[in-house]
């Protein structure tokens, strides 16, 4: 295996590019930095100043709304400068090439790119080109890393469940074509989750899935059986080609969550869903809204999350060690 | 022009010869090895002392990328690279633009290639027109002027009724079909082997079974038409088992391997290194460990460069959308040697596969040494360690996997019909 090109020659990050390779230590710092900028949004001014001056690029050539959103809102809490970019619909569209894109930018005196892209390995390709200053955060490239997903989910499972050590988890659904899921299983297996569980059919399980470290089940009683924490993934029908799946009505029967197949799980399980759900395919509304979803504080923690991601990436979190 | 080419370690696998013997060539032939001829007073004398002088070498599949690809490789350009290489004769496949499915194409890269002096080119001609899949070439034309077999490059041939019909019309005239087995529809968007890298890469994949279900049709049809068949570019476990148990049968089939698939597996994808991104794609370490077992028992014929010139600009993209390819033909020797040095196989054992073996299957009589044989010779220094590094190559396509690797074996001499065609410094 090569050196992992996200961490600088002592072990810090320079970029956060995926879960892949990462520290357990480095991980648990970045939860717990973003633990200290949790009640930054209860202030009366709701903003910390540890990344004044600093320019912030949303450099999207996909579309998204709510994670950068939620990058902006980060980045704007510690008081960077933020641009947007739907890049997808301007530069690359003329003919311009990627890294052309980036080199202009990053002569406008960019900090950092937030990169979404629907290749997967773009962030990487950015990152061994941009100068040394700059830091680029994957928020998304094709089907291989959600790193900031994976994190704010760690975050939110650590949250209501305390010791990682001890859970079973299970993650639901389209594997095959889900960058968070692989962030997921890294993070998963990184702190220390002693069971890992991927549900789905064979259609959307990737080839030797099981080398990251998860139980393949085809059967959610079986999958979901005390399990402490359950993840829904979306199903990626944007990604989706050729016959993986004959219909979402029989996807539902056999693998959406329904608060009967929930009943199988320990009874204080959690349920997760990266968003945007598809209500009636992957997840009952009933379970969706219900007592044991934890949905929105998910998006609630992703703030927080990505404010320390980027604070440690320039240095200023509370001590960028790992 | 006489030359004398002495105390030289001549390894010729073709006639059974290792050991040090001189070389005297005259008219563009070799008119003896050991004993000086008679009355022969050379023009020029290389002293090979330290060096091995063996048959220059041919390589199964180069892509010179002329006609109508100019931006990424020039026919000066590759030809150079070649002889740079060692490499006397090349097979260059159809996948120009357009492609090789015409007589006057063919001729003028015949001539073109010819007026400069330097390897051999021997074309492959397109199977079907603009390699479209549907209308079959004018094969016995294109013979005529200078392919001298039939392919579909990378292009895949998902017709198998066309398939079927194109390697009954080889048969008819003798010529063989070269394919690389590939499955289009399992195939399909794949850029990585469908194995563990892929999968924590996110990348669309390529399983070996779309080697070996096409293989299996190949070898089919070939029982069904008596076509005789040459399997490009193997890369699977499944697959050498294929040809092994095809070969035992008696069917008429030799195949090849890419250099790059004898030394690298999945794992040197790495972080996404788009030099790695190759066709067929670098698969398991269990699979590239049969490769090399295959190569050395025989059921692989030879080993070829693969030699795929690409641009940068076209490398620094995303690893999907980076174009496959890696240049290969300053890397054929050394990385021959390299595969037979840690598979302790002999000197000899190893150049037969990159000159006597491929001679073989093209029908030629050009890689060996005997006396009355075109002077094709490849000068080499097998202590010599080099590094692998864009400046350090002649092609124009400058990516490939093994860039800032160390590798031994340099070539100094390269003569093609008696001319020193190449001549680098100790």
């Amino acid at each position: 295996m090569k050196n992992n090109p996200q961490l600088n020659r002592n072990g810090e990050l320079q970029h956060l590019l995926t879960i892949e390779g990462l520290p357990a230590a480095t991980l648990r710092h970045i939860l717990d930095t973003a633990s200290s900028f949790l009640n930054v949004a209860e202030r009366e001014v709701k903003k910390v100043p540890l990344l004044q001056g600093k320019a912030i690029f949303n450099l999207f050539f996909e579309p998204s709304t709510r994670t950068r959103t939620t990058f902006e809102i980060a980045a704007k809490k510690l008081s960077a400068d933020v641009i947007n970019l739907n890049v997808g619909a301007s530069s690359t569209s003329k003919g311009e090439t990627l890294l052309d894109t980036v080199d202009n930018l990053a002569a406008m005196q960019a900090d950092m790119f937030i990169v979404r892209h629907s290749q997967s390995g773009a962030p990487h390709l950015i990152a061994r080109h941009v100068a040394p200053h700059i830091h680029v955060v994957n928020a998304g490239d094709g089907r291989h890393a959600h790193p900031t997903q994976g994190l704010l989910d760690m975050f939110t499972i650590r949250h209501y469940k305390q010791d990682l050590t001890s859970l079973r988890v299970a993650i639901v659904g389209d594997m095959l074509h889900s960058r968070v899921a692989r962030s997921q299983i890294h993070a998963l297996t990184t702190l220390g989750v002693p069971e890992v569980r991927v549900i789905a059919p064979k259609t959307l399980i990737p080839a030797c899935a099981e080398r990251m470290g998860v139980q393949i089940y085809h059967d959610m009683a079986k999958g979901l059986k005390d399990v402490d924490v359950i993840i829904m993934l979306r199903l990626q029908n944007e990604r989706m080609r050729g016959a993986l799946l004959p219909s979402a009505q029989e996807y539902f029967k056999y693998y959406g969550l329904t608060t009967e197949k929930l009943a199988l799980a320990r009874p204080d399980a959690i349920v997760m869903h990266p968003g945007p759900m598809n209500r009636g395919v992957e997840i009952e509304s009933s379970v969706a809204d219900g007592v044991q979803s934890v949905i929105l504080s998910q998006v609630t923690f992703g703030i927080a999350v990505r404010m320390a991601v980027m604070s440690i990436l320039m240095g200023s979190g509370a001590g960028s060690k790992q | 022009m006489k030359i004398h080419i002495k105390n030289g370690r001549l390894i010729d696998p073709n006639n059974n010869i290792d050991a040090q013997q001189d070389v005297f060539i005259a008219a563009g032939k070799i008119v003896a090895v050991g004993a000086m001829p008679e009355r022969f007073n050379a023009n020029r004398t290389i002293d090979a002392a330290g060096l091995v002088v063996c048959p220059g070498l041919v390589d199964l599949s180069a892509r010179l990328r002329e006609p109508g690809l100019e931006y990424k490789a020039t026919l000066e350009s590759e030809m150079l690279a070649a002889v740079a290489g060692g490499v006397t004769s090349l097979v260059c496949p159809p996948d120009t633009d357009p492609p090789l499915d015409e007589p006057g194409l063919v001729e003028m890269l015949k001539h073109r290639a010819k007026s400069l002096n330097q390897a051999r080119v021997y074309p492959l001609g397109a199977l079907t027109q603009k390699l479209g899949g549907e209308r079959l070439t004018e094969m016995a034309e294109l013979h005529d002027a200078g392919c001298i077999a039939f392919s579909h490059a990378d292009v895949p041939l998902a017709d198998t009724n066309v398939l079927l019909h194109a390697m009954q019309y080889a048969a008819t005239f003798g010529f063989t079909v070269w394919l690389r087995p590939q499955d289009a529809f399992l195939a399909r968007d794949g850029v990585a082997h469908d194995g563990e890298v892929a999968t924590r890469l996110g990348l669309a994949s390529i399983p070996s079974c779309a080697e070996t279900i096409a293989l299996a049709s190949i070898l089919t049809l070939a029982r069904e038409t008596g076509a005789r068949i040459h399997i490009c570019r193997l890369s699977s476990r499944e697959g050498v088992a294929l040809i092994r148990a095809a070969k035992a049968e008696g069917l008429p089939v030799t195949c090849d391997v890419a250099i790059h698939h004898a030394h690298l597996s999945e794992m040197d994808i790495g972080f996404f290194d788009a030099n790695c991104h190759l066709i067929p794609p670098l698969r398991s370490q269990r699979d590239r460990d049969a490769l090399r077992e295959a190569l050395a028992d025989g059921t692989v014929d030879a080993l070829c460069s693969d030699h795929a010139p690409v641009d940068d600009d076209a490398k620094l993209l995303p690893f999907a959308e980076a174009e496959p390819g890696a240049t290969g033909l300053e890397l054929l020797l050394p990385l021959t040697l390299k595969w037979a040095n840690e598979m302790g196989i002999s000197l000899s054992a190893a150049i037969a596969k990159i000159s006597a073996e491929p001679s073989r299957i093209l029908a030629l009589n050009n890689g060996h040494l005997g006396a009355g044989q075109s002077a094709d010779v490849c000068i080499f220094d097998p202590e010599k360690y080099w590094q692998v590094e864009p400046r350090s190559l002649k092609s124009q396509g400058r990516n490939t996997p093994f860039l800032g690797m160390e590798l031994q074996g340099k070539v100094r001499y390269t003569l093609v019909e008696g001319h020193v065609v190449y001549e680098a410094s100790a």
